[in-house]
């Protein structure tokens, strides 16, 4: 968690320097450009005027409801790694597709993948089922040979006549502009039948995905529904390949998804929030691929759902990283403040409350800190009105040569603090039978945390005591009014 | 005798894993109505015997019927509460969702959960206290009312035989004895329950019938007949520990043995 949080300000600069950083780099290749400023084409893809914008648009948030869809059960049946390897190893396919029909015919091309997704999976099967090669080596081994393949082919096809305006590069990193209407029609149809496919079987992907053999024990055919589910992947992965491309394919179903799980508790909801900001990403991602004139989309969606993701993780409601390190922050500096004013008690108690103030020297030496802390300390505690200071000599005001008093309230605060620190020492050594030299430490901790009721239960336990197990006293408000003890100048 | 079918029979059973045999000829006719502790040590094949019932394990020899069906057929009567450490407790799902679980084998492909459903489910995280916790997400759950979510799950199911892999494992000991309280009423409501168990010193108190296994069927019957010191020596005692070695030999490929004697 530490770690965490100390990585923290390291990962909101890197979200910083993005969100600076695109639009710059856009800006200056459409300057370079200089057809069309920043802010016009913005507001053209927002407005959709032109039917090559329409069709970008229409398809990447339907690409991004696909795959957070279908990602949400990917994620939750932990096969984030086996997305990854299909969509390397569909390349190949999409080559020997290219290569059949010697042009991009959308038909072969998804043949082509298909086959080669299918020939992956089952070589996947095989290496799990026949040899003692592990899950995560096996998916490693396939996506890597399968790319590897693909790669080669690609790279042949671009040497051939007919392969210089292929555009093929387009299903490596993905190029959302690209997009024809025929690919429209099959992101449709597939996210349909993705759709049809959720909203009828929902409980069985639910219950097998929970508990596999519960499942099966109810009578689900739970292997039939996971291969369904593998044969939507690839579908969902194939169509999306043209605007995501073969390597970061799998970010759309992983980041919207992982995103989801961080917010909600139950599927339904973990579903939609999964498809809005995978329908978000692939938006997102498609616009600032526009902004720039043909960046290839894939990294940009990326980097708008790993975006989304770091804010989310940072500052989501009671968990975020953020707002956990600043809680843990405000805990910390409310510890120091408290220990600081218990420094002043004790010190007081050492001259028997004869005096009303302290010097900021007795301070330092009794917290064993060095002047800088302890003026800071200091000023904490002015900050939060619980003490004054003057300095010493009217004349001249030198650093760690001042007068400390406490105010009323500062002075019912340090009391409050003692009191826990003794009430608990002597607790411990009462009712839980510590030695005496072994509860300050713990004390110590104790004190910060003490409730009022649970002070009040002590209290009735103990029996209202009045000293604590090395014979101090145990200040309680009486012991204020009474004048026993004192400090506050007003009282 | 009993005319009616038994709840579960099993005949000659034998299963192995890669070759190395788990169960060896284990005949078993549990009759409906008790309520059977499997026993054993680590190893002894209890939840393999377990998932063999419940189809999960395919037998290399001997059969298993349910209620006189074969187990493809038959596993449907059956509410199967598995191992707790066997399911994922980060899903996002809530207790009340894993409870309406055990009633998806009464619905259809588009069946609806009805009010009686929900009811139903209701009143089952009602008898194993844990009501307060239905909207609560999985993974929040301690040990024991993980378990309990379970048992509830399987109570919704209304199956009229019950199988559970260490339902006591891991749990607390009020958690065991609401369980054990639960089980004893599902036993007086006219349910066959086989649970499969750890602890020796409870086992006796927990069930009437036990079921002592060891790679063989040790014994079978009422517990006051079964318990007796001999019978746990035997079960526990090693004896067996020969034989085992002795199949799993022969299960070895025999090039092994050929070699050996060339050699000489």
């Amino acid at each position: 968690m530490r770690i965490f949080l100390k990585l923290c300000p390291g990962l909101l600069l890197l979200v910083a320097l993005l969100a600076i950083g695109i639009p710059e780099l856009m800006a200056k290749q459409v300057g370079m450009q200089g057809e069309e400023k920043f802010w016009e084409r913005t507001v053209r893809f927002f407005l959709l005027q032109d039917t090559s914008v329409q069709i970008v648009v229409l398809g990447s948030t339907l690409i991004g409801i696909s795959c957070g869809l279908i990602g949400s059960y990917v994620v939750t049946r932990k096969l984030s790694l086996f997305g990854d390897t299909l969509s390397h190893a569909v390349l190949p396919g999409i080559a020997i597709g290219f290569l059949w029909a010697e042009s991009k015919d959308n038909i072969a091309l998804m043949v082509g993948a298909t086959g080669a997704g299918f020939l992956g999976v089952s070589c996947l099967t095989f290496l799990q089922k026949c040899t003692h090669v592990r899950q995560d080596s096996a998916l490693g081994i396939v996506l890597s040979g399968f790319y590897a393949v693909g790669i080669c082919l690609l790279t042949r096809i671009q040497k051939m006549e007919f392969g210089n305006q292929s555009g093929l590069d387009s299903f490596l990193f993905g190029q959302a502009s690209a997009l024809s209407v025929e690919d429209l029609w099959g992101i449709g149809c597939t996210l349909f039948i993705i759709s049809l496919f959720i909203l009828t079987a929902h409980k069985k992907l639910l219950i097998t995905g929970f508990d596999l053999s519960f499942s099966r024990s109810i009578g689900i055919r739970a292997d039939s529904l996971q291969y369904v589910l593998w044969l939507l992947l690839a579908f969902c992965i194939i169509t999306s390949l043209q605007a995501i491309g073969v390597i970061l394919a799998s970010a759309l179903l992983i980041i919207p998804a992982v995103t989801a799980s961080l917010l909600v508790k139950r599927m339904n909801a973990y579903l939609l929030i999964s498809a809005t900001l995978g329908a978000f990403a692939g938006l997102g991602g498609s616009f600032f691929s526009f902004l720039g004139q043909g960046m290839p989309t894939g990294p940009l969606i990326v980097l708008v759902s790993a975006g989304i993701f770091i804010f989310v993780l940072c500052l989501r409601p009671t968990d975020g990283l953020l707002i956990k390190w600043f809680f843990s922050r405000k805990n910390t500096l409310r510890i120091h403040r408290e220990d600081t004013l218990k420094a002043v008690y004790q010190i007081l108690e050492s001259h028997d409350f004869q005096h009303q103030t302290i010097n900021t020297q007795a301070l330092m030496s009794k917290r064993g800190i060095d002047i800088v802390k302890c003026e800071i300390e200091i000023q904490q505690l002015i900050n939060a009105g619980l003490a004054t200071t003057e300095p010493r000599s009217p004349k001249l005001s030198i650093p760690g040569q001042s007068i400390l008093s406490l105010t009323p309230m500062g002075w019912e605060y340090a009391c409050k603090i003692v009191r826990n620190h003794r009430l608990w020492e002597l607790y411990l050594t009462n009712e839980a039978k510590y030695a005496p030299d072994h509860v300050h430490d713990d004390a110590e901790k104790i004190e910060h945390v003490l409730g009022d009721d649970t002070i009040r239960q002590l209290e009735h336990i103990l029996s209202n005591p009045r000293k604590d197990p090395h014979g101090k006293l145990i200040p309680s408000l009486t012991d204020m009014e009474m004048g026993n003890i004192e400090s506050s100048p007003s009282s | 005798m009993n005319s009616l079918p038994y709840p579960i029979q099993v005949h000659d059973l034998t299963v192995s894993y890669q070759r190395k045999p788990v169960l060896y000829g284990v005949d078993l006719e549990i009759e409906a109505g008790s309520l059977v502790g499997v026993i054993g040590p680590n190893g002894a094949g209890k939840s393999t015997l377990i998932k063999t019932i419940m189809n999960m394990v395919r037998p290399n020899g001997g059969f298993v019927k349910i209620l006189g069906k074969s187990p493809k057929a038959g596993t449907k009567h059956i509410g199967y509460v598995p191992q707790r450490e066997s399911v994922d407790w980060e899903f996002p799902v809530t207790v009340m969702d894993v409870v309406l679980m055990g009633r998806y084998g009464h619905l259809g492909w588009f069946g609806r959960i009805s009010k009686a459903d929900k009811k139903m489910a209701h009143e089952c995280l009602e008898k194993v206290d844990m009501l307060s916790y239905a909207n609560r997400q999985i993974g929040n759950l301690s040990g024991g009312q993980q378990q309990r979510v379970f048992l509830a799950r399987a109570l919704a199911q209304e199956s009229s035989i019950y199988l559970m892999d260490e339902p006591f494992v891991g749990v607390d000991a009020v958690t065991e004895k609401t369980i054990v309280s639960i089980l004893k009423s599902m036993q007086q409501s006219g349910k066959t329950l086989v649970i499969v168990h750890h602890d020796l010193a409870t086992a006796k108190n927990y069930f009437d019938h036990l079921l002592l296994l060891n790679m063989r069927k040790i014994a079978y019957g009422p517990t006051p007949k079964v318990f007796t010191e001999e019978l746990l020596q035997k079960t526990y005692g090693g004896r067996l520990t020969v034989f085992s070695e002795m199949a799993s030999q022969a299960a070895k490929q025999p090039e092994i043995e050929t070699a050996k004697t060339i050699g000489e």
